[in-house]
């Protein structure tokens, strides 16, 4: 099996900033009766990128929605394990789980803006968390977009609805409004599904660069796009049962270029092959 | 033979939805008869003096400014005691509920509530509001009865508006660590707010027309001033049409059909204005 | 690569463990907060969530209370169906037969009335007239639903009363027959717009499957619409009756008020509601006649609700029919 693929080489990296920033120990996620996840354990390292591969229906976003509880928000969710950020459970009573989203921050599989301006879009975030100083947000709004790779496409027209907005700028501006309330991690679940590959381009390039100061976990179906991208690749499959359970995570160049695990292999070659 | 049997049926065919036809016209031509008659009968007695003058003569002359104040601080009142409990129970059942008998309970209290008659209401407010809680026969006691029946149409027209908000919009919000509360204040109540404004104000203009309710809570017949306080008795449209129509004698029928005019006038201008809303906000639609 | 993903897999967690461990972790800004503004705020919500609950049982317990010690005076069987009510004589006799047989009466004639015309309307609007027809005519019908019920009272008593009166040849125009015809009318919205919404929901494959073995649109609509649509329709049916049942302006104002148990529609009656309304002004509070009243507004407010279950439960069984 010899594949190119166009492997960032990031060993170069500076070894202090690899530290665990989320991991999970033996979690299983239930939605009621039925059990979505089992026993995954992993550890997504700081200031990387971590794609999570499989296919449809494993579970991927239920995993990803792990990271910052989104899954709470479905009724009959029960999360039995643990996850931790920074080494804090974040599954314990006494977290709050505003705060803890505010710091893990998360980008939809459809560019949801909403039905405001772009810079109200963008200011919504520091808004409610306490900003009221109409320069401090304007400061805010401009380093955000800038960090999205929208600023320039968008400085002369900060008032327009961010639902006139193609779809590949709706999605940077979903970024920039994660960005503009300062996460340390950014959550993507198949942020690119909906767009076009100019627009998709643009995103990836764009995660590369955030990268540098945020921890990026990106969902996705698209193989190609995990191995330019990501730095890190879990791969999930389904059991009989329907539960998702992670088969191999590991370096994404050793994931795509010699797996360890026959499935992984037979799933990867499979959608290349 | 075919051809016969073809015929024979083309022409049931053509009576049955003759027949049709003839059941939609006579539903829609009352409503366009009494529109106009009301019109045509009541629109020489409306005049300016009519509408800011004190009655006299037991309402057979005069005005009835005290009937019109009346009702819309009725409308008033209502508005207030129902719209903030209304909204907030629809953003309960919506955002916070969970599916269990509690939520289902409160479902069921809901569509049977919009049921229940509306003298049972005046029942309820002649117990509770004027003597259980001392209001007397007042405008307080009357808004509140009035509240109380609007409750249900608020609820459902806010549930349905708060529903119909899209859920994304919901996820990007909490998903930076917003607050569910913020949430909703912030992203679903601002989209879902022409919706419910249409509820709450089709819910006003029903409260304008009732009269069963303030019949039995004290609507009076005359009075010689406005009321000063929400403690003291009121005059109303619909109660005032009422009298006038059934209890006055010798009644000059030009007034009583110039109080039905603008009973009219007043609750389909609120009515229209609910439909326009709803109008407006489709066209909307297009973000 | 992560270096310290380099190595082996033990060796790589074990490093992780220990720098996880290592690692001085802020706690800051995790730990659960207050917000009491918000505690505060969805309290409130909660508590108007349970407000239709609170009035719905403060109904209940008003009416009961305010109305059953009447039946220490007046045995409930005798209440219901003694045929006189003669509140302020000495001693006071409370039998609401007249009522009862007044509203079952008024309103199975406005029923009959309104049914027919009520579904052949939605018919017509939902599967013959043109989509621009239909359109114009629906808010129409909704304005009707608008009308205060004093108005239709007030229509009913200066134009329908007289019409009847000499088209039946009777004493006076105020009677069940009148009250009747203009309550059909104020329940012919709520009849049409949900036959309509029933009819609506008749999957397309039946109308097709009819108009491929031949069938005329007519007996499409007769055969297959009418009878797929039947639960909606009888739940249609039901609200009509139960805005019948509980109409007061209308009846009082034009149906006559006698208190005679009425033997044809064309009598004088008076109503339930009709007569609460009309008694509870004189009412002494807390005397005898208040009590009955509060036992008619019970007895009542069974009724309806009784009615109107039996609509959720229909319209619930048509929703599950189709449902895909």
């Amino acid at each position: 099996m010899s594949i190119n693929l166009n492997v960032p080489d990031i060993s170069a990296r500076p070894v202090e900033k690899c530290v665990t920033k989320l991991k999970t120990e033996q979690v299983s996620l239930f939605y009621g009766s039925f059990q979505a996840l089992r026993n995954i354990t992993l550890d997504i390292p700081s200031r990387c990128i971590t794609a999570i591969i499989g296919p449809s229906g494993c579970g991927k976003s239920s995993l990803l929605r792990l990271f910052n509880r989104m899954n709470d928000l479905i009724p009959g969710a029960k999360v039995e394990g643990n996850v931790e950020l920074d080494g804090i459970p974040i599954y314990d009573a006494r977290i709050d789980v505003a705060d803890l989203r505010k710091r893990v921050g998360m980008v939809f599989q459809k560019p949801n803006p909403f039905p405001m301006s772009v810079f109200e879009n963008v200011a919504y975030g520091p808004r409610r968390h306490g900003i009221k100083n109409r320069g401090q947000l304007e400061e805010i709004v401009e380093k955000s977009l800038r960090q999205a790779a929208l600023w320039d496409e968008v400085k002369d027209n900060l008032g327009q609805s961010g639902l006139a907005l193609s779809g590949g700028q709706q999605q940077r501006l979903c970024i920039a409004r994660v960005l503009a309330v300062e996460p340390e991690v950014i959550l993507m679940d198949e942020p690119c599904s909906a767009l076009d590959p100019v627009a998709t381009l643009k995103i990836e390039d764009l995660m590369r660069n955030l990268s540098q100061t945020y921890t990026i976990i990106i969902v996705t179906h698209n193989m190609q796009q995990a191995a330019r991208v990501s730095d890190m690749t879990a791969f999930l499959m389904i059991e009989p049962d329907r539960a998702g359970v992670l088969v191999e995570y590991g370096p994404t160049a050793q994931i795509f270029t010699n797996p360890k695990d026959r499935r992984t292999e037979d799933y990867i070659t499979g959608r290349f092959g | 033979m075919a051809a016969v049997t073809l015929d024979s049926r083309k022409i049931t065919q053509r009576a049955a939805f003759t027949l049709l036809g003839l059941a939609m016209v006579i539903t829609t031509i009352p409503v366009l008869f009494i529109i106009i008659y009301t019109i045509l009968k009541g629109g020489g007695a409306v005049t300016w003096e009519f509408l800011t003058q004190f009655p006299s003569q037991a309402g057979r002359a005069g005005g009835i400014l005290p009937a019109i104040i009346g009702t819309f601080y009725l409308m008033l009142g209502t508005l207030i005691f129902a719209l903030p409990v209304g909204v907030m129970a629809g953003i309960y059942l919506t955002e916070y509920a969970r599916n269990n008998w509690l939520t289902r309970l409160i479902n069921l209290a809901i569509a049977n509530l919009a049921g229940v008659p509306s003298i049972i209401f005046g029942l309820f407010g002649l117990s509770v509001f004027v003597l259980a809680f001392n209001f007397g026969l007042s405008l307080l006691a009357a808004s509140l009865t009035l509240a109380c029946q609007a409750l249900a149409m608020v609820i459902t027209t806010s549930r349905e508006a708060i529903l119909a908000v899209p859920r994304e919009y919901r996820e990007g919000s909490l998903a930076i660590g917003v607050t569910k509360w913020q949430t909703v204040r912030h992203i679903v109540l601002p989209q879902a707010f022409p919706g419910i404004i249409t509820g709450v104000v089709l819910a006003i203009s029903r409260a304008a027309g009732e009269t069963a309710p303030i019949l039995v809570v004290g609507a009076a017949f005359l009075l010689p001033h406005l009321p000063q306080s929400p403690f003291d008795q009121f005059m109303a449209l619909p109660y005032h049409l009422y009298t006038v129509a059934v209890h006055v004698p010798n009644m000059p029928k030009e007034i009583v059909w110039g109080v039905a005019l603008v009973l009219l006038v007043v609750v389909l201008s609120f009515d229209m204005l609910a439909a326009a809303i709803r109008i407006k906000t489709r066209q909307r639609k297009y973000l | 690569m992560c270096h310290w993903l380099n190595r082996s897999n033990k060796e790589g967690l074990a490093t992780l463990q220990e720098q996880v461990t290592a690692a001085t972790v802020p706690t800051t800004g995790l730990r659960r907060r207050l917000r009491l503004g918000e505690r505060f705020i969805e309290v409130w919500i909660f508590l108007s969530g349970l407000l239709a609950i609170v009035v719905l049982l403060g109904i209940i317990a008003i009416l009961l209370k305010e109305g059953l010690p009447i039946f220490a005076h007046t045995p409930p069987w005798k209440f219901l169906f003694g045929a006189k009510w003669y509140p302020i004589s000495d001693p006071p006799t409370f039998g609401i037969a007249p009522f009862v047989v007044s509203t079952l009466m008024v309103t199975l004639v406005s029923t009959v009335i309104a049914v027919p015309i009520g579904v052949a309307c939605a018919a017509y609007l939902s599967e013959v007239a043109h989509r621009k027809l239909a359109e114009t005519v629906k808010p129409i019908i909704e304005i009707l639903a608008g009308f205060p019920s004093v108005m239709m009272g007030f229509i009913g008593l200066a134009l329908l009363s007289p019409l009847v009166q000499s088209a039946f040849n009777l004493n006076t125009g105020l009677c069940g027959l009148t009250a009747a015809i203009m309550l059909s009318l104020m329940s012919l919205p709520i009849i049409v717009s949900v036959s309509e919404d029933a009819l609506h929901v008749v999957p397309k494959e039946f109308k097709e499957a009819s108009y491929a073995l031949g069938a005329t649109k007519w007996e499409t609509i007769w055969h297959v619409c009418i009878p797929s649509a039947l639960s909606g329709i009888a739940a249609a049916i039901m609200l009509g009756i139960g805005r019948a049942i509980g109409e007061t302006m209308t009846v009082l104002m034009v149906a006559g008020g006698a208190l005679a148990v009425p033997v044809s529609p064309t009598d004088p009656m008076t109503t339930m509601t009709a007569a609460i309304a009309s008694g509870i002004g004189n009412a002494v509070r807390g005397g005898l006649q208040y009590q009955a009243l509060f036992a008619v507004g019970l007895i009542l407010f069974i009724l309806t609700l009784a009615v109107n279950i039996i609509a959720e439960r229909v319209l619930e069984r048509q929703k599950r029919k189709f449902a895909r």
